[in-house]
């Protein structure tokens, strides 16, 4: 069987977007880099994942220039088709900020830097993204960020919580994030944007496996949405 | 044409930044009950009139300069 399309997007300043094409390789994709000024996507590709990092040197507002560029036009068409996206930290930043998705990434409460394993609770495993897992699976991934607590007005998060919006929650509170939201999908369910990193826990050497799991599920996805004809 | 725009953090908004300023005047011996960090954006642009300049900057700061969920916008021109 052929491999799907995965076009993981680099902005200037991203450095998560090789290790993410790597980890898609790794559970069945074939990752194709897009540089940020492209107007469009390759013809075949199954779905988009925007990489972390620190894209503008997080300018203005982290993501907010990144959601303007050029190729997140295509981005928002693809979206708007019904095509599987996932942000993964800079990348849920840049989905909030585009409007993608609901919301906005603030800086951490600590007022400090996090770096370590954080354990989600999956609060939704029939999205696209976190079907691979039980519900109430707990998994451990990695996070790495300075503006990482997700807020919304409380009517808006009652709201995604009542639609099972909120897909992943921290165990504790690892950075100020309103109701320990870790992750979030759209109300369509094909956007998903997370601020931990399962692309850097796809190895048990690395410590933990468990970000194969969404990554997996997200190459299910670009596999069955390549099959619709654009 | 010449353009100012203020972008602060809504009220209610927690501002992370204004409290890190905030603790370290206190630590340089400030007496000061609070502190809110914005930013400042001075622009120089082309058009006919103040109406046209103010419709351009309202346009930037919903598209670009400001996010709408935690910040507010003051706009001020300067006709030179």
């Amino acid at each position: 069987m052929e491999r799907p399309v995965v076009a993981v997007l680099q902005f200037p300043g991203s450095n998560d977007d090789r290790d993410a094409a790597w980890a898609l390789g790794s559970v069945g994709a074939e990752p194709v880099l897009v540089w940020h000024d492209e107007r469009t996507l390759p013809p075949e590709t199954g779905a988009v994942v925007l990489p972390g990092g620190f894209s503008y040197g997080d300018y203005l507002r982290c993501g907010a220039i990144a959601s303007v560029a050029p190729a997140m036009d295509a981005v928002r068409r693809f979206a708007a088709a019904g095509g599987p996206v996932l942000g993964i930290c800079n990348g849920f930043q840049i989905l909030c900020e585009a409007r993608l998705l609901p919301g906005v990434l603030r800086p951490n409460r600590q007022l400090e830097f996090v770096c370590r394993d954080a354990t989600v609770r999956v609060e939704s495993a029939d999205t696209l993204f976190t079907r691979r897992c039980q519900p109430g699976e707990e998994l451990v991934l990695p996070v790495k960020h300075g503006e990482g607590a997700w807020y919304a007005d409380e009517g808006t998060f009652m709201t995604l919580a009542a639609r099972g919006q909120i897909v992943l929650r921290y165990t504790d509170d690892v950075n100020g994030s309103v109701g320990n939201v870790a992750g979030i999908v759209s109300e369509r369910e094909n956007v998903m944007g997370l601020m931990p990193h399962p692309e850097h826990a796809v190895d048990p050497l690395l410590g933990s496996a468990d970000g194969g799991l969404l990554l997996a599920a997200l190459v299910d996805a670009a596999a069955e949405h390549a099959l619709i004809p654009a | 044409m010449k353009a100012t725009v203020v972008v602060r953090p809504k009220e209610g908004i927690l501002d992370p930044q204004g409290e890190a300023v905030e603790g370290s005047l206190r630590k340089l011996g400030f007496d000061v009950s609070r502190v809110r960090v914005g930013r400042v954006v001075d622009i120089e642009l082309s058009a006919e009139n103040n109406d046209e300049a103010r419709g351009q900057i309202e346009r930037m700061c919903t598209e670009l300069l400001a996010n709408p969920l935690i910040e507010s916008v003051e706009v001020s021109l300067d006709g030179s």
